[in-house]
């Protein structure tokens, strides 16, 4: 015997599970997204972190959503995706 | 299941109702001499001497929209052509062909209600039979299993009870309005999942809204899931805000809705649960949870439901869907991305000058004193408050133009480091006249009981300056 029958209240969605990349032996040589997403002092963890992936013979470049409170648009993320091997996310506070 | 439709003639009959008893004798002798098929509603032995179909789950009589007992139905090429109910001794010679008929019977008898139809009956066979209407994956607990408690562990509830979604609730909820079960109202963020009618009336059940809210509802989730509203970034945000709804216009007051004493508080259900069951569909159905897509740093009451009506009766105003464009008798509501409120204690002054000074004054802090131009504001105006206005006859827009008035000034009093706190406006900004709410940050609502000297500020989260969220209105359709 079964209980009280009801209708799911969710969206029925399966999620996708998806496996995390392997992580890179060396950085040397790598390119390395910096992807600021415009918060206050965002810059100063990034400006800093560039530094340490520099000398470490990382090629950085710097990335910046237009504001913290939407997603990302979907041109700089295939802009990213296409110019980099890794990234790196600033959320700040 | 008893729900194919025989060929010839198909009678219909309940053993408690007396005119099925009284033509019994008639079934019986009709049975023996044309093509007939009896269903029985009630009694599987009835009627004595014929071999009657078992209805008693009543899917024939439901499938068939059976009202009336005796109902006989002429069956051809699997189409019902003609029918006739109660007892009437031509119409069933003539409808059978077969004459005479129950000699000794009475010439004329009216039938009694199909059981099929009785009220306690009705949604449970809509929900069993009925069903192809509702999509929904149906979930069936445990024998032994809590409802609550089980809705609880599946992660559909925001921390307090919900009501389980049986297909008779949301069955009674749906006919709150007239759209399709299957129409698309919005495509619902984090997860951008379309949410039907009926997904949002599930979750109108789960936070215990009665079906005339629905339609409002429904406003509600369109205008939270567009992009200047940006649900999104407000679910994601560390910030404190929740979406606030405002209900103007006339179904505020059909539903019933609280615009009076406690008006931001608890205690009226539809205040309580329209809010409440737009924060529900974004959970279950957009998938947005605390913890997960939603990052609060503190969060705040409101983000459990946060739902009031202007107080439009007796404002001095014009009410804030009017002056957003509507008709006063067109019903709205209106999405404010906020958290609040804030009291404004004034109980002295006595003239709009004098009071204007106090609302200035305390909404220059809001966000952050040293902050200007990247946070609205609604101050929720009640009557004693309201009364100090109307006698002088400011309108909303000259109350607007005062506190901007008041709350220019050079960008240096607001630079960072001002009053030795590090946040403020940047250097860039020094030498410019500033004022503190950017046009149409700050708007003005009646509502609230008729005693006390205060009024409460609703504060937004980041406005379309900072990409935020913008104030969204959308008209409610039934």
């Amino acid at each position: 015997m079964s209980g009280l029958e009801v209708l799911d209240p969710t969206g029925e969605r399966q999620p996708r599970e998806r496996r995390r990349l392997p992580r890179p032996d060396s950085i040397d040589g790598r390119r390395v997204a910096l992807l600021d997403i415009s918060k206050a002092r965002g810059n100063v963890f990034l400006d800093r972190l560039e530094q340490l992936l520099s000398e470490r013979g990382a090629k950085t470049e710097r990335f910046r959503k237009p504001t913290f409170a939407r997603p990302a648009p979907r041109a700089l993320l295939e802009e990213i995706t296409a110019r980099s091997d890794l990234v790196v996310e600033a959320l700040a506070d | 299941m008893a729900t194919e439709l025989p060929e010839g003639l198909v009678a219909v009959v309940k053993h408690d109702c007396p005119t099925c008893v009284m033509v019994a004798p008639v079934l019986a002798t009709l049975q023996d001499t044309v093509p007939l098929t009896v269903f029985t509603q009630d009694d599987p032995a009835f009627p004595p001497g014929v071999r009657a179909i078992d209805d008693t789950e009543l899917e024939f009589s439901y499938r068939q929209g059976i009202e009336i007992v005796p109902t006989l139905l002429r069956v051809e090429h699997g189409q019902v052509v003609d029918q006739l109910q109660g007892w009437l001794r031509d119409r069933w010679e003539e409808f059978t062909g077969v004459a005479p008929l129950g000699e000794g019977l009475p010439e004329y008898r009216a039938g009694c209600g199909s059981r099929s139809v009785e009220p306690a009956l009705v949604e449970k066979l809509a929900a069993r039979f009925g069903g192809d209407r509702l999509a929904s994956r149906r979930i069936s607990f445990g024998a032994e299993e809590d409802e609550f408690e089980a809705a609880y562990a599946r992660g559909w509830s925001d921390g307090l009870p919900v009501i389980p979604p049986t297909p008779e609730r949301v069955l009674r909820m749906l006919a709150g309005t007239s759209r399709e079960p299957s129409e698309v109202v919005a495509v619902v963020p984090p997860d951008l999942v379309p949410c039907t009618v009926e997904k949002i009336a599930v979750n109108a059940v789960l936070a215990g809204c009665r079906p005339e809210y629905l339609p409002v509802l429904m406003a509600a989730l369109e205008a939270a899931c567009t992009d200047d509203f940006n649900m999104h970034g407000l679910l994601a945000t560390t910030f404190f805000s929740g979406p606030i709804v405002i209900v103007n216009g006339p179904i505020s007051r059909e539903i019933g809705m609280n615009s009076g004493v406690n008006v931001l508080g608890q205690g009226n259900r539809a205040n309580s649960t329209i809010g409440r069951a737009l924060q529900l569909v974004v959970r279950n159905v957009g998938g947005g949870r605390p913890d997960g897509v939603d990052r609060a740093t503190l969060g705040s009451p409101g983000k459990l439901g946060f739902c009031f009506a202007e107080r439009e009766e007796d404002s001095p105003w014009e009410p804030l869907h009017v002056e957003l464009g509507f008709r006063p008798e067109q019903s709205t509501v209106t999405l404010f991305a906020g958290q609040g409120p804030e009291p404004i204690v004034d109980q002295l002054s006595r003239t709009p000058e004098e009071l204007i000074r106090s609302f200035a004054a305390c909404l220059d802090v809001v966000a952050h004193p040293n902050l200007a131009l990247g946070f609205d504001a609604i101050v929720v105006v009640p009557p004693d408050h309201a009364r100090v206005f109307r006698g002088a006859g400011w309108s909303k827009a000259r109350m607007r133009e005062e506190v901007n008035r008041l709350l220019t000034r050079p960008g240096r009093e607001r630079a960072r480091g001002r009053g030795g706190m590090g946040e403020g406006l940047p250097e860039s900004l020094a030498e410019a006249d500033i004022s503190k709410f950017r046009e149409g940050g700050l708007h003005f609502v009646h509502a609230g009981g008729k005693a006390g000297m205060f009024s409460g500020v609703l504060t937004s989260w980041v406005n379309p300056n900072g990409g935020g969220s913008t104030p969204v209105t959308v008209e409610v359709r039934k």
